[in-house]
């Protein structure tokens, strides 16, 4: 399992067309991916998941990969949250 | 009107002053709710069927998406991503399992997962109607009913519904519609925000409507309010070649607005974005008298820095060089509200701390937005101004005035949405650089009808002559002290309405930028005097539809 925590860069957050863009960067990875905010960790597969865990601009955040290629994932998932997808 | 008793004849609010001809097509009505009754499958049979409803809902979304394109793709790609989310189907299984049928499944699930995120608020509450789509789709596939949304046609057609959702909109093609007919919602339903931003002629709230087939051949008439079944050739004609006449004045229209003897009457644009900033100037506008900054709030927890702020104003600011820009400050509350500044669990949050009262309560909130706004209008070369939502009595006036002028914007003024401000307007007017009359929320205090509840919507109608009467008042009062008076709810948008509105002492109009050539083209055909004689009409009126037909009849007679 490959993990990272991190800071979230988009301006509005981990809602709507990013959090769209991020579950499906997860699925397609085929891989299983865990998103931790807080106390709570969610399926980050799930676009329901990843909403209401309310990710806002300058979140820190923690994703866990797991699967044949976990760095890889993990580092494609890490890059997608630094980045701002509301600029 | 002989044509009054003929009962094909169907009466609503027009939306614009097009025509239209051609057969019409109904939205599927929403599915029914299922009940919570024992199923008498298995529950793996109910799983099973959940999960086949569930993945032919994403399925269709997807393929609709992709045969829409662009930003609807996008929209409906999003919901497929509901429609097979590993969450939800968790919970549907948990469901079955303790034996519920497919259908209630869905519906309780979709429904927690909405309550969720109508409790987070701002954007993501917003967006829980989505939700409701797709469980409706699910449930309809499940009960073999037709999908709810827009059905698909390859030739235009008059699209006849119970109201429009903003999903059903993002796939709307409007090359294929030719009007929009409703028979719920009032002029300010997204509907009629929708008709009036893309230049749809359309018509809301004619309940008679619900009567019309697939099929049949109507002529909808905006100007007049009416949808007409099996219309005789020659009134087919008669409209179409009003419409006709209006667009040939309308593309010979442009340059300032003015009134036939001169009297100047600047357009300016209700904007929220900076797309919409540049789509405005591309239209003609003369500045901005609306622009709403919640926008670039939504979905916040808490607010932008200052800095965050004046980035966007200056991008905004730098579109209209020379002109008149007019800022609203966070309007927060009611229909819009956002985490940081509306308190939770107000029983009545249209009569509660929104708008400036909001604001007072947080004034950092306030200081810093009117902060942010003063720099990026020192780096500008628009003229900016500042005006307070929701502005009750003339000391809240003189609170906002004071302290823009504290932070350094030199012309702060009050919207006036509530009846007492207008009533007052005399004293408020001493305690404000300008008003500016917010005809929406106006109409609905005044006549205490919920803008957005589909039952009262008729009360929702800015012709009534009991908003007409108070916009009077602060017309009067503006001329006494010397202070401007701006319209800037969807009132101005109406071409006729807009010249009762400068009858009544209006010295300047805003609204969707979609909305002016045709302002600007009605505006030039009548003076001053004419404007004063119409409204004069208006306010004696004994109803919004009398006031209507009075005008028009004596615009046509």
């Amino acid at each position: 399992m490959a993990e990272r925590t991190l800071t979230v860069a988009s301006t509005h957050g981990l809602h709507a067309r990013p959090a769209a863009l991020f579950v499906k960067t997860v699925t397609d990875s085929g891989h299983t991916v865990e998103l931790q905010k807080g106390e709570r960790a969610i399926n980050a597969a799930s676009i329901l998941g990843v909403v209401s865990l309310g990710v806002n601009h300058g979140d820190e955040v923690t994703l866990r990969v797991q699967g044949d290629d976990d760095e890889a994932v993990l580092d494609q998932l890490a890059t997608f949250l630094e980045k701002d997808h509301d600029a | 009107m002989a044509a009054a008793t003929n009962a094909n004849l169907l009466q609503g609010v027009g939306i614009g002053r097009g025509t239209a001809v051609g057969s019409v097509i109904r939205m599927p009505d929403p599915v029914p709710q299922p009940a919570d009754t024992a199923s008498e499958r298995t529950p793996d049979e109910e799983a099973q069927r959940a999960r086949e409803a569930l993945t032919a809902t994403a399925t269709q979304l997807r393929q609709r998406g992709e045969s829409a394109g662009g930003t609807a793709a996008e929209v409906l790609d999003a919901l497929a991503m509901m429609a097979e989310d590993p969450a939800l189907a968790a919970d549907v299984q948990h469901r079955t399992e303790d034996g519920a049928t497919a259908e209630y499944a869905i519906h309780a699930a979709m429904a927690s997962f909405r309550d969720m995120l109508v409790g987070m608020g701002g954007y993501l509450g917003e967006r829980a109607g989505d939700l409701d789509d797709v469980a409706q789709r699910a449930i309809a596939h499940l009960s073999g009913l037709p999908a709810p949304g827009v059905p698909e046609s390859e030739t235009p057609f008059i699209l006849v519904a119970r109201d429009l959702a903003p999903a059903d909109t993002a796939t709307l093609d409007l090359e294929l519609v030719l009007a929009l007919v409703t028979t719920d919602g009032g002029p300010t339903s997204h509907t009629a925000i929708l008709a009036r931003e893309k230049g749809i002629t359309a018509i809301v709230g004619a309940s008679g409507a619900a009567a019309l087939q697939d099929g049949d051949i109507v002529l909808v008439d905006a100007e007049a309010g009416t949808v007409e079944r099996d219309p005789d050739q020659e009134r087919v004609d008669l409209a179409l070649q009003r419409t006709a006449t209006l667009e040939a004045i309308r593309a010979q229209s442009s340059g300032p607005g003015a009134l036939a003897d001169g009297h100047a009457v600047p357009l300016l644009a209700n904007i929220g974005s900076v797309d919409s900033a540049r789509e405005a100037v591309a239209r003609g506008a003369e500045g901005v008298g609306l622009f709403r900054t919640e926008v670039l709030f939504l979905g916040a927890e808490k607010a932008p820095t200052v800095e965050e702020q004046a980035a966007t104003y200056r991008e905004v600011f730098a579109q209209f060089p020379g002109q008149k820009v007019v800022v609203r400050v966070l309007d927060a509350g009611a229909d819009k509200p956002l985490a940081f500044l509306t308190d939770q669990g107000e029983e009545n949050p249209a009569l509660g701390r929104r708008g400036l009262r909001a604001l007072a309560a947080h004034e950092e909130i306030l200081r810093d937005q009117l902060t942010a706004l003063a720099q990026a209008a020192v780096d500008s070369d628009a003229i900016v101004q500042v005006m307070a939502p929701m502005v009750s009595t003339a000391q809240e006036a003189q609170y906002f005035r004071d302290l823009a002028h504290e932070i350094g914007i030199a012309i702060a003024g009050v919207m006036v949405e509530v009846p007492s401000c207008a009533i007052l307007a005399d004293h408020v007017a001493q305690h404000a650089d300008f008003m500016s009359i917010g005809t929406n929320d106006l109409t609905q205090y005044t006549l205490a009808a919920d803008r957005l509840l589909g039952t009262v919507a008729t009360f929702q109608n800015p012709w009534h002559p009991s908003v007409l009467r108070l916009i009077e008042i602060v017309g009067a009062a503006g001329a006494a002290h010397d202070v401007p008076v701006g319209i800037c709810g969807e009132a101005a948008a109406d071409p006729i309405l807009a010249v009762v509105l400068v009858g009544l002492g209006a010295t300047s109009l805003s609204m969707s930028s979609s909305a002016i050539a045709d302002v600007r083209a009605e505006l030039s055909m009548h003076s001053l005097d004419d404007a004063r004689r119409l409204a004069a009409l208006a306010v004696s009126a004994e109803s919004a539809e009398a006031a209507r037909a009075a005008v028009l009849g004596a615009i046509h007679p």
